[in-house]
């Protein structure tokens, strides 16, 4: 078999397993830790490696959890070992700020995705603008993708790149858009942006799709992918890292990444200091049937424990609610005034 | 009975909300609106409602402040003017409640500080905060009158449609905003607040969501106590604040869930955010023309500087 008629074309690899790997640990992933593999990530000549609390600059909260150390140590303390590879975080606004940006820049950050819900691009010109002022590699992140449709969201792309964003994702955050959805979103925003503006893509594998989903953008004109070492991310995970790398290999699409290096970092370490295994169960698959924010798989089977009320339930009603990704406070919510519906709680509010 | 006078400067959303709340009122009456657009719809409406409209600005209104006799004027514009139209109308006595995030004056929540406010002697301009701050650190003061919170976080869950160009470009001013005043006027010794903008369609109706982190074990039922009655107070002016769940207890954390819907004066219900500013703005206003109108509150004319 030869290769394919992607033979040839550049991918730059974005990692993030220490960034939407956080959310499967719960944000307890060690600074130590953290360390090993980007180093190892480094080695391996990954380009890109995203480094902060799951949900981001400002995301140690009650609402998002609170990480074993603080966004500046971690970013501090992987600055200081990684030697080819630029260290990228992730900013919400509403969540973080310019001056958390600030920090993580003076912390050794030189990259960030600027994620706002895929029909809110207007709340993030300040932030795309001070990150390009500061010199930033400047990502504009359109979280839930799926919920908008080919045109909203390149009118969304070409909001974010007139910010200044020097490359626009369509990020699956539900895992829920189908080979065929990424093809034609993807093409439509090349279509449309500066050819100098890159595209990328962030896939989460609840539908099994995270690694074909990815081929297909590219395939479609991205040329900036994110992936985590054995997929840990939040949901399902993310497009796994070793196994794009591999398929790139096959294709002839060039990664410039050490494949088995990947391979040997997500089995000799990632693997084994998952908490659950990542992979395609009931709720994660529930995630991306529904439409559902990856990261609030996690926090619904915690409340699932407390009330009572099954966790694909709580998630099915989250879907329906048209919940996106920063209201896990609605998990709780729903879940109790599930929970009192059907008798589990006591009490009217 | 006599009313006070009022001007309203901005003649968007806000402006225009609040006009229909102050003409219900027993002791404001609105006179005159600001705008800045000769076309705007806002004053036309307000025209049609009766009053006098100017499109030039503060400076359109100023000739008039004295002859129409205004002593208290609203302004819903933006902090980057703010300062410029309350020094203006300040030289000429008249108090400012700004809806702006620019708080230059004192921070008010009506049921939290607006009694302490008005008696801690002449004060020309009061800040509003935000809309979320109007929303939430009533409960954060409610939990904190029981025992001190250690930090407060809350997240404000606002409806697309209700959140306007000048809050969208300036998200980190609103997130600072409300963080400084769950502390300076919640009491929490630290804050944080988060925003999120929910596009779905039917608008969803705002939703803040208050954790308080307590000093010791919680005092559950004087808590739940305290926060039902500061709730009953908000609803004075904002009858659609409503509990939905909680107050919840985890370890040392109070959480309290809220929805808050709009009168629907102009504003759709489900645009709560902004009902709940207007509510808050006007109420202030009330405490200080009942107190002009007693005698008690008397407002100075400031130096220009």
């Amino acid at each position: 078999m030869g290769k394919s008629k992607l033979e040839g074309r550049k991918v730059t690899l974005h990692d993030m397993s220490l960034r939407d790997g956080m959310h499967a640990k719960r944000e307890q992933i060690p600074v130590e830790t953290m360390v090993r593999i980007a180093s190892g990530l480094d080695k391996a000549a990954v380009p890109y490696i995203q480094v902060t609390h799951g949900a981001g600059l400002g995301g140690n909260s009650i609402q998002h959890g609170r990480a074993l150390a603080s966004n500046a140590d971690y970013i501090t303390a992987v600055a200081a070992v990684v030697k080819q590879a630029k260290i990228s975080v992730l900013l919400i606004p509403g969540l973080g700020t310019m001056r958390e940006l600030q920090e993580a820049y003076d912390c050794g950050a030189r990259s960030v995705h600027v994620a706002t819900h895929c029909t809110e691009a207007d709340t993030s010109p300040q932030h795309i603008a001070f990150a390009r002022k500061l010199g930033m590699d400047t990502t504009g992140f359109l979280m839930m993708s799926h919920l908008n449709d080919a045109k909203g969201l390149t009118e969304q792309a070409l909001l974010m790149e007139s910010y200044g964003a020097n490359t626009v994702y369509v990020t699956d955050s539900a895992g829920y858009m189908l080979t065929e959805d990424v093809t034609e979103v993807v093409s439509r925003i090349r279509d449309a942006l500066k050819p100098e503006t890159e595209i990328g893509f962030h896939g989460h594998h609840n539908l099994g799709l995270g690694v074909a989903n990815s081929i297909a953008a590219i395939a479609a004109g991205a040329s900036r992918i994110d992936a985590s070492l054995a997929g840990l991310g939040a949901g399902a995970g993310n497009a796994p890292l070793e196994v794009l790398a591999a398929v790139c290999d096959r294709m002839g699409i060039e990664t410039g990444a050490d494949t088995f290096a990947l391979m040997d970092l997500a089995e000799d370490v990632v693997v084994p200091f998952m908490d659950h295994l990542v992979r395609v169960d009931r709720e994660a698959l529930t995630l991306g049937y529904a439409g559902v924010y990856s990261t609030f798989l996690l926090p619904a089977r915690r409340a699932a424990e407390r009330f009572g009320v099954p966790a694909r339930d709580i998630l099915i009603e989250l879907g329906r609610k048209k919940m996106i990704g920063g209201q896990e406070d609605m998990i709780q919510d729903t879940a109790m005034t599930m929970a009192r519906a059907r008798g589990l709680l006591p009490g009217a509010a | 009975m006599k009313k006070i006078k009022c001007a309203l400067i901005g003649s968007g959303n806000i402006g225009t909300d609040l006009l229909y709340k102050l003409k219900r009122s027993e002791v404001l009456e609105p006179v005159w609106m600001v705008g800045i657009d000769a076309g705007s719809e806002g004053l036309a409406r307000a025209r049609d409602l009766g009053l006098k409209t100017t499109h030039e600005g503060v400076d359109g209104l100023l000739p008039h402040v004295l002859d129409d006799d205004i002593r208290i004027a609203f302004d819903a514009t933006s902090a980057y003017v703010h300062a410029e139209n309350s020094r203006k109308l300040n030289a000429l006595g008249v108090l400012m409640i700004d809806l702006t995030p620019a708080a230059i004056g004192p921070l008010c929540v009506p049921p939290v500080n607006l009694r302490d406010i008005a008696a801690r002697g002449p004060v020309m301009n009061v800040n509003m905060i935000s809309c979320a701050g109007q929303a939430t650190i009533p409960i954060v003061a409610a939990v904190g009158a029981v025992q001190p919170v250690d930090y407060a976080e809350i997240v404000a869950s606002l409806s697309s449609r209700s959140v306007g160009p000048g809050t969208r470009a300036n998200l980190d001013e609103f997130t600072f905003t409300t963080s400084n005043a769950l502390e300076k006027v919640g009491g929490a010794k630290r804050g944080k607040a988060l925003a999120i903008i929910n596009p779905a369609d039917p608008p969803l109706i705002m939703r803040n969501t208050i954790y308080c982190e307590v000093e010791g074990t919680p005092d559950r039922d004087a808590i739940t106590a305290s926060v039902l009655e500061m709730i009953r107070q908000v609803q004075v002016y904002v009858p659609g604040y409503r509990l939905v769940n909680g107050p919840d207890f985890n370890g040392n954390c109070v959480a309290v869930f809220m929805e808050v819907a709009g009168l629907g004066d102009y504003l759709p219900t489900y645009a709560g955010n902004l009902d709940i500013m207007t509510a808050a703005a006007a109420r202030t206003a009330e405490m200080f023309a009942q107190g002009i109108l007693d005698g008690s509150e008397t407002l100075r004319h400031l130096e220009s500087v």
